[in-house]
């Protein structure tokens, strides 16, 4: 237990000029709640795509271990992490809206199903094999379906379900396909107190019940300070604390990165110029 | 050496009229980010209204070239912009906010029906024009084989020039080009702004219609023959002359048309003519898959 | 900003304003005068430089008023049916209906189908347009695995078509195959035409996409006219084979055995050979039908939707969008290339002319007419596409016009197509029971 899950050593991601993730090191251990906070365009969801290979860092490594032992996460095609035991969810929903609440947890388990159909050739013909992995894969989907409140809706199409349904549903896709690392960018967005409090009480269980790490991007302090075993602050890509979350509530750069100094130091020369200016002009 | 002079000239000209076609792909694909398929058809549109328009002034008595040409070049572009107008009207503002494919296969089925329209008011025969403006220069000449510039090609070089000066002045200079900027870096924002999105996109396609019709007047003036059918090889050539240059780049539609003019007389200058349009799609593949940003098209940061 | 449907109100539920859309009516009107002028009002005539103008202003009136009367029409049965989405509404009720009961359409269909060539409609025009109908059939179905399913639109598939045409009339010509040796082998070549296509353009956004299948549709036609050695140009391929029913030919006399009516004992009639292409295209296509609601079950279709709805979600979930994407692409391509081959052999002859861009154009509006993934709508959508221009030669002077004007106003009204109501993969609850969804 409490083995190191994900390590990220020296993570830079450059756009143009633009440096959204800055030396970045963290470890995020199995059977933990990692979470990253900072202000906006702080390179949270950044960190992310580098993670789970949407982006590609322009420094760094992030070494997983994975279902099949250790692996170097930026070396891999986006679509093979997964493979890994890293699964994610999207800070606006993604789900797939025309399809069924049902399909969208099976289709989470496109890689097994696919090798059990013979790569479509033998489930073309109704192998027995095939079926009956089918059917493990609608029974896993409706475990999580059950966890999730939604197994009365399982036959909506994914777009039709309240926002708060769609956020279980993509964090229940996510689980089917039984990460290790759990991603999750802004889970409690959009909800009330109510159903983030209820979001926070899952996360826990998931942790707890199906023993893996979770990684966790969020706003809501309340929840991320109460759920989390641990806390990365970025600031302008940079990480500028660690710790519990203890340690964080009383880091002074925390402080002051969130609710900032006196305003005035703090804007950029060409703008006290251009209001110098249009107070002269006013 | 001078055959290569003649190509590059022959290139040039057609490379104008590539690129004033690929600038209309251009800015409605910067603003709305579809392609408008029908776009070839407006061209072909332009070409049949300019024929129209010069013989009704050769009725008229107005048989002074320069004057001439100048009332069917406004001519042309007033009803084809209203032919541009209308297509956007009824074919792709309904679908903002639509599913994907809906106003790609919206603008398909708006060039099939465009096509057929023109087909069945004007008939299928292929339209043979009168030389209108005659004449031309030797530039150079050795061993039998003379450098040409005819006045058609002056005139098509000089008349595009003017077009894009007075094009990119619009853009830069006023009121019309800064809501157009605008609404290419964020289409709901620029409406939150104030900016009338609608009318904006309307205009859009009234400029690119009204270029597209000089395109076609041009053609008209070039070739001499004009049918219902041109619209399809020219709309896909000034769209991979769009892509060429960074679709979504007003200067890179012109430069991509340069280019591909260019290749277009050097391949059939120097290996064969039967084959020139593959050239064109070859093109046109290998631009979308090695440089799939154009020449001066801005890189797309995939948002996750 | 308004996404009001045509030029003009949307009709208020509180009933018709007459002087706003009067007023409505005549703007249109306005706007259609200004078009028709100049290419309704003059024809040119004459050939060779000598273009003569011909007036016909009594056009443009037509025209004009047919818009204002038009848009008074519509904007009046608008106001009398309340919101349009009523109108939606019914389609949607309707489409839903086709495809709940899907299974008793189709059996019922299938068996008109097979009992046809027995009725007495069943004669020789009939039996020969019901073949064209179901190769354009065929060809709905094919296109509707990568357009339907995959969401990717090819606006090329007629080069997969004619892959399979000439891969069968070559085979034969040089290496005397007969039809149902040709048949696989022009299905994977046009397969893999439709992975060689794919793989590098597969990446590309979805309208890139669709222009440069178009482009790769008009290179292979000017290869095929081109080509002289080995396509003919656009002279064509002639004397292709007929097929065989098991090796009996379909001929009064054969100097290699049998024919078809001597093996038979029964008397030679030339029809025998236009109902067996008949039900040889209807196999194929009941085969494509059944293959394909068959993969929309398997995790490999159900990948394809979900590509369609979101590709970004499917690389989060270890799909590889390239792979799956090009399984639709090659199989796809593969029953144009089947559906190929068997026109190669009904005609008798191919040449490039067959394999047009309006080619693809009639098999896509097939598709979207039909609605996209439903089988029966394609279907359904074949039959009027073929059997309009059959009614009458007005009507083939117009398909085109109509085709393009029916794809606007389908993408405009229900731009999933007509039929187009999804029945999902797989259901956790018998239908009625768990929640009722809102639709």
């Amino acid at each position: 237990m409490n083995a190191p899950l994900l390590e990220v050593e020296h993570l830079t991601m450059r756009f143009g000029g633009l440096v959204a993730v800055d030396d970045l090191s963290f470890t995020a251990m199995d059977q933990r709640i990692t979470a990253i906070i900072g202000p906006n365009g702080a390179g949270k969801t950044t960190v992310f795509n580098c993670l789970t290979g949407f982006y590609r860092p322009t420094v760094g490594r992030l070494t997983f271990h994975g279902r099949f032992g250790p692996v170097l996460l930026e070396r891999e095609d986006g679509f093979r992490i997964p493979r890994h035991g890293i699964a994610r969810t999207f800070q606006n929903i993604r789900l797939f809206a025309h399809m069924t609440a049902l399909e969208n947890l099976v289709v989470a388990q496109h890689n097994h199903l696919m090798r059990a159909s013979g790569y479509t050739v033998l489930g073309l013909f109704g192998w027995k094999g095939y079926r009956a992995a089918e059917r493990a894969a609608i029974e896993r989907a409706r475990y999580w379906l059950d966890r999730m409140g939604l197994l009365a809706r399982a036959d909506w199409d994914a777009g039709s379900l309240p926002y708060g349904e769609q956020r279980k549903l993509e964090i229940a896709r996510a689980m089917c396909t039984q990460p290790k690392l759990l991603c999750l960018d802004e889970p409690a967005a959009g909800l009330n107190p109510r159903e983030t409090a209820e979001l926070a009480e899952l996360l826990v269980e998931i942790r707890d019940r199906e023993q893996i790490g979770i990684l966790l991007i969020e706003h809501d302090m309340s929840m991320v300070m109460r759920i989390s075993d641990q806390i990365i602050v970025l600031d302008y890509g940079r990480k500028i604390a660690e710790g519990t979350p203890e340690q964080i509530r009383t880091d002074p750069v925390v402080i002051k990165a969130y609710l900032g100094e006196a305003e005035d130091e703090e804007l950029p020369e060409e703008v006290r110029e251009d209001l110098a200016r249009l107070g002269g002009g006013a | 050496m001078l055959y290569f002079l003649q190509q590059l000239i022959n290139g040039l000209t057609l490379g104008m009229m590539y690129g004033l076609i690929a600038i209309g792909y251009s800015m409605v694909y910067g603003i709305i980010g579809m392609i408008n398929f029908a776009h070839g058809e407006i061209y072909m549109i332009g070409a049949f209204i300019s024929i129209i328009a010069f013989l009704l002034l050769g009725v008229l008595g107005v048989t002074w070239i320069p004057l001439a040409l100048l009332l069917v070049l406004l001519i042309a572009m007033a009803f084809t912009a209203a032919y541009g107008w209308t297509v956007e009207r009824l074919a792709y503002r309904p679908l903002r906010g639509s599913f994907r494919l809906a106003p790609l296969i919206s603008a398909i089925g708006m060039s099939i029906f465009l096509q057929n329209y023109v087909q069945l008011l004007q008939g299928a025969n292929v339209k043979a024009v009168p030389p209108i403006i005659t004449g031309g220069w030797i530039l150079a000449e050795q061993d039998g084989f003379a450098v040409r510039i005819s006045n058609v090609q002056i005139m098509i070089i000089l008349l595009t020039l003017v077009l894009m000066a007075i094009f990119s002045w619009i853009i830069a200079n006023t009121p019309l080009g800064r809501a157009q900027r605008a609404c290419e870096q964020d289409l709901k924002m620029a409406a939150l702004c104030g900016v009338n999105v609608d009318r904006t996109i309307s205009l859009t396609f009234v400029m690119g219609a009204a270029l597209a019709a000089v395109a076609g007047l041009m053609a008209t003036l070039y070739y001499g023959v004009v049918d219902f059918f041109i619209g399809f090889l020219a709309g896909i050539k000034a769209f991979t002359a769009a892509v060429l240059g960074g679709i979504g780049s007003i200067p890179g539609a012109m430069l991509g048309g340069l280019l591909l003019g260019l290749v277009e007389a050097f391949w059939s200058g120097y290996f064969t003519t039967e084959y020139k349009d593959v050239a064109a799609f070859s093109i046109l593949v290998i631009v979308l898959i090695f440089l799939p940003t154009g020449l001066l098209g801005k890189p797309e940061i995939e948002k996750v | 900003m308004s996404t009001v449907a045509t030029v003009g109100p949307r009709a208020t539920a509180g009933g018709f304003d007459l002087a706003r859309a009067l007023k409505e009516a005549g703007l249109a009107a306005f706007v259609a005068f200004v078009l028709f002028v100049p290419l309704a009002g003059f024809k040119l005539v004459g050939q060779e430089g000598q273009l003569a103008l011909e007036y016909r202003p009594h056009w443009v009136l037509i025209g004009t008023a047919a818009v204002f009367v038009g848009h008074l029409a519509i904007n009046f049965i608008r106001a009398m049916r309340g919101p349009s989405q009523r109108a939606r509404g019914e389609a949607g009720a309707m489409a839903r209906f086709f495809t709940v009961h899907a299974r008793w359409f189709g059996l019922a269909a299938a068996l008109l189908a097979f009992l046809l060539p027995f009725t007495p409609l069943g004669n020789r025009y009939v039996v020969d347009v019901a073949t064209t109908v179901l190769i354009y059939v065929m060809l709905g179905w094919g296109l509707n695995i990568v357009v339907g399913l995959a969401g990717l639109l090819d606006l090329g598939y007629v080069a997969f078509y004619a892959v399979g045409a000439y891969s069968y009339a070559l085979f034969a010509q040089w290496f005397g195959l007969g039809f149902w040796e040709a048949l696989p082998i022009a299905g994977v070549l046009a397969a893999i035409a439709g992975i060689l296509l794919g793989f590098p353009v597969l990446r590309l956004r979805g309208d890139y996409l669709a222009i440069v299948t178009l482009g790769f549709g008009e290179i292979i036609r000017v290869v095929l006219l081109n080509w002289y050695d080995v396509t003919n140009g656009p002279d064509g391929i002639s004397g292709i084979p007929r097929p065989t029913f098991f090796g009996l030919e379909f001929k009064r006399y054969s100097p290699d055995g049998m024919t078809f009516s001597q093996f038979f004992g029964i008397e030679y009639s030339s029809l025998h050979r236009v109902i067996f292409l008949y039900y040889l295209i209807l196999i194929l296509a009941l085969i494509t039908n059944w293959f394909v609601l068959r993969i929309r079950r398997l995790p490999i279709g159900r990948a394809w939707e979900a590509l369609r709805e979101d590709e970004i979600a499917c690389k989060a979930l270890g799909i590889n969008p390239t792979n799956t994407k090009l399984t639709a692409f090659a199989l796809g391509a593969m029953f144009g290339g089947f559906a190929g081959s068997f026109f190669a052999t009904r005609q008798g002859f191919i040449s490039p002319e067959s394999f047009t861009f309006i080619e693809s154009a009639t098999i896509l509006a097939i598709v979207v007419l039909g609605g996209m993934g439903s089988q029966i709508g394609v279907a359904l959508a074949a039959l009027v596409i073929v059997v309009l221009p059959e009614l009458g030669r007005e009507f083939e002077q117009f398909r085109m016009l109509l085709f393009g004007a029916a794809m606007v106003g389908i993408m405009v009204w229900r731009p999933r197509g007509l039929l187009a109501f999804r029945e999902p993969t797989v259901r956790l609850h018998g239908r009625g029971q768990g929640e009722e969804a809102p639709r």
